[in-house]
């Protein structure tokens, strides 16, 4: 952790584990999703909390339950489509109400720089009738995750912590403080309090709503909802990143800047509206304040001229409000008329997975697709995934599209997963396909960590979030115990290997699980053995399928046509000597 | 006074270690200071910015297009893409080095030719420097980003110079500083 005294540069993420930090908070759990992945790695980092990753968000947030309810203050992240996974749990902890504080963290992703969807998380809070703060910047992430721990033990009911992209990433300069020292509560046999069965549920709910009237009450007359009076002609209701970006276009006018967005204080928002001419509500994604000021009676602006799609910035804010702002747009330096071509990820050199998609290209396998890296196969030059829906979805769209097409896909079908997304919420997807007579492939690419999200141990890795050994998950013995009958291991490096385990698999009237293990190259602790790559380029007659395994070390010379490496990228994985038909890459048969 | 520095290259170059140090050193120097950046992609090759913004009270953390004073690229083409975001008569400060984005190293799309040239015609100030053939010298080539944030710092008046390399000494691992420091001089001269 950077620190300078009592201050420190941290971005929203790290400011949240510092707050857990200095809140007591004793347990915290997740599975890694951007752009949540950090909060847990920061709250590792403090030896006061034992940080954990779970296998999926489901079983990460009914662990911080229980451990809120067994006494320690408690806090579980994820990011925005997480918190449907998890959403079960969710709902009934809304109910029940905590022992010690439990904070619950959703991400959201505005834009969706690396997400699926951009659903807008707020609608959670309601639906659950959960307590839920926005943070707008760093300081205020670590101040509010203090503030909701402490609402939460207070009201006895989790609270929620409502991040995205922006205010997670983003860093700015937090003044830090002491960890406070919870005791531990007791944990008592309450049959009416954590035995959700119906007729205590019934008394919960009414429970709930009750607990509601009192949060709304105090967001009324709290400091993180508050009026900060100017120029009353312009008065701006706005909570998270929005305010801030807001605050860059309209430094005069009057905020009522929300940080305690449910229960939504509408009190506040009444005075607050009859002190000002006009009316404006800036938000990101839904309008999830506009609703509620529109309920009231109050008329206002919103997303009658702010986007709905994508992120705000203050660029859009300015454009979209033009003749309320009392400046021009700022003059721009014209773009020069040359084409610049996009810059896309890739797969790293040295990866495992590219010869996978290479290979199932070249069979004409129609590919269910899943989360992860390999999410990569689906652009160019790969080309070699067909849908891509959710985390373990990739085995029940296979299931499912062979239940619709019968014979004209069977001998086709592939699902492609990663290691940790089949731990996720695969394996009852491969449950499912044996039990209803599914026979497509399973691939599961094992590269032992969770990399997408930058690396994240898993029961695959042999090693914990703190560091500490684990046990190595098995993988075929699971797979065997699913039912699977046909269960193969391959080394993704071994082309000829890989097409001929393939061509079984699919022509097996079984559903069958391939297992492609070779560990992710960036890991540190991976020193594979190294047989170097040479291009003889007399030999090269361009006939490009070196080019199709969409490797960054290869290119194209651009005076002659020819393929040539790059060798300051080359990690020498042998992938393209093995495609080459010519034999113009070769690859050393002694180690360097 | 707000200054906004706007740094972008390709995932792995280092930029992120750059815009920290920026960012730190700014705080040093006693301003408000944001930073935004995403991640999650970084490692993969991809196109990464770092939008860096300091000054008595800074709210948001994003640049506005047209209100960057400096564009520190790490990477010509990348330069090129984020032009927009420069005051007119903002100053460029670009790495001669190209690194071919996929569809160009699949031969599915040109690099663009004479890039310093053409930025220079678009914008009233642009340094061009070898700092990638600095870095080699100095023996690692991950030092790029340092040997820039030295030329960047010649650039950079609000902080004081000898915050510089005190916050380097700071922020970087024991094993690396003689190198880090070294490449800060080096850029710090090349400006």
């Amino acid at each position: 952790m950077k620190q300078s005294s009592n201050r420190a540069f941290l971005s929203g993420n790290a400011a949240i584990a510092r707050g857990a930090w200095e809140a007591g908070v004793r347990f915290a759990s997740a599975y890694p999703g951007t752009p949540s992945t950090e909060i847990l790695e920061y709250c590792g980092t403090y030896n006061e909390i034992d940080a954990q990753w779970a296998v999926n968000e489901k079983t990460a947030m009914e662990t911080v339950i229980g451990a809120c309810y067994g006494g320690a203050r408690s806090l579980c992240a994820q990011k925005h489509v997480g918190l449907n996974v998890a959403a079960d749990p969710f709902f009934t902890v809304g109910y029940t109400g905590v022992n010690a504080g439990l904070v619950i963290v959703s991400a959201d992703d505005p834009g969706m720089h690396s997400s699926q969807n951009e659903q807008d998380n707020r609608y959670y809070a309601m639906m659950a009738k959960i307590p839920m703060f926005e943070p707008a910047n760093s300081q205020e992430a670590k101040d509010m995750t203090k503030a909701a721990m402490k609402m939460s033990e207070e009201y006895d009911t989790p609270v929620m912590l409502r991040m995205t992209t922006r205010t997670s990433h983003s860093e700015g300069i937090v003044s830090l403080g002491e960890r406070e020292t919870a005791p531990d509560r007791e944990f008592v046999r309450d049959m009416a309090k954590y035995c959700v069965l119906p007729n205590n549920a019934r008394r919960l709910h009414a429970k709930v709503e009750e607990r509601l009237k009192k949060v709304a009450e105090f967001g009324n007359n709290c400091e993180f909802n508050r009026i900060e009076a100017g120029d009353t002609r312009i008065g701006i209701i706005s909570s998270g990143i929005s305010y801030s970006h807001a605050r860059e276009i309209f430094p005069k006018a009057s905020y009522l800047k929300l940080g305690l967005t449910f229960p939504i204080p509408t009190e506040l928002i009444k005075k607050f509206a009859e002190s000002v001419e006009t009316l404006i509500v800036i938000e990101e994604n839904e309008p999830f304040i506009e609703t509620a000021v529109r309920v009231l009676g109050i008329k206002c602006i919103g997303k009658n001229r702010l986007p709905v799609c994508g992120e705000l910035n203050p660029d859009i804010i300015h454009e979209s409000l033009k003749e309320f702002v009392d400046k021009a747009m700022p003059q721009t330096t014209t773009m020069p008329d040359v084409e610049i071509p996009v810059r896309p990820p890739v797969l790293c050199p040295g990866c495992p997975h590219r010869g996978i998609f290479f290979m199932l290209r070249k069979l004409d396998c129609t590919v269910t697709g899943d989360i992860g890296c390999y999410s990569l196969g689906a652009f160019a030059p790969h080309n070699a995934m067909h849908t891509i829906v959710c985390m373990g979805a990739s085995i029940t769209n296979s299931l499912g599209i062979e239940k619709a097409m019968k014979d004209k896909i069977h001998g086709k079908l592939v699902a492609v997963l990663g290691e940790s997304t089949f731990m996720h919420s695969g394996i009852t997807g491969l449950i499912d396909t044996v039990y209803n007579k599914g026979r497509h492939v399973t691939m599961i690419l094992d590269n032992s960590i969770t990399a997408m999200t930058g690396h994240q141990e898993n029961p695959a890795s042999g090693r914990t979030l703190k560091g500490e050994p684990a046990k190595v998950l098995d993988f075929a013995a699971i797979c065997h115990a699913c039912g699977v009958t046909n269960v193969h291991a391959v080394d993704p490096f071994d082309l000829k290997t890989v097409e001929a385990t393939l061509k079984t698999a699919l022509a097996d009237s079984e559903p069958s699980v391939i297992i492609a293990r070779r560990p992710c190259f960036l890991l540190k602790s991976y020193k594979p053995r190294v047989r170097l790559v040479s291009i003889n380029r007399d030999k090269c007659v361009k006939c490009g399928i070196c080019w199709k395994l969409g490797c960054p070390a290869i290119e194209v010379n651009q005076q002659d046509g020819k393929t040539q490496i790059n060798q300051a990228l080359c990690v020498h994985c042998g992938l393209c000597a093995a495609v080459c038909r010519p034999g113009a890459i070769t690859q050393a048969k002694e180690e360097a | 006074m707000t200054k906004n520095i706007l740094l972008c290259g390709v995932g792995g170059q280092g930029t992120l270690l750059a815009s920290n140090l920026l960012a730190e050193c700014a705080m040093e120097a006693g301003f408000d200071v944001k930073k935004s950046e995403i991640h999650g992609m970084a490692q993969r090759g991809g196109s990464v910015v770092s939008h860096v913004r300091f000054g008595e009270r800074i709210c948001s953390p994003i640049i506005r297009k047209g209100e960057c004073d400096i564009l520190l690229a790490f990477e010509e083409l990348e330069a090129l893409r984020w032009t927009e975001y420069l005051k007119p008569g903002g100053l460029v400060i670009s790495n001669a080095q190209n690194i071919l984005p996929m569809s160009v190293s699949a031969g599915n799309a040109r690099y663009p030719q004479n890039i310093t040239e053409t930025l220079a015609k678009i914008s009233a100030e642009v340094t061009s420097v070898d700092a990638i053939g600095k870095a080699r010298e100095l023996g690692n080539q991950k030092c790029l980003n340092v040997v820039l944030l030295g030329v960047l710092a010649r650039h950079v008046d609000e902080i004081k110079p000898e915050i510089w390399p005190e916050m380097i000494k700071k922020m970087v691992p024991q094993r690396l500083q003689e190198l880090n420091l070294k490449a800060f001089k080096t850029g710090w001269e090349l400006a």
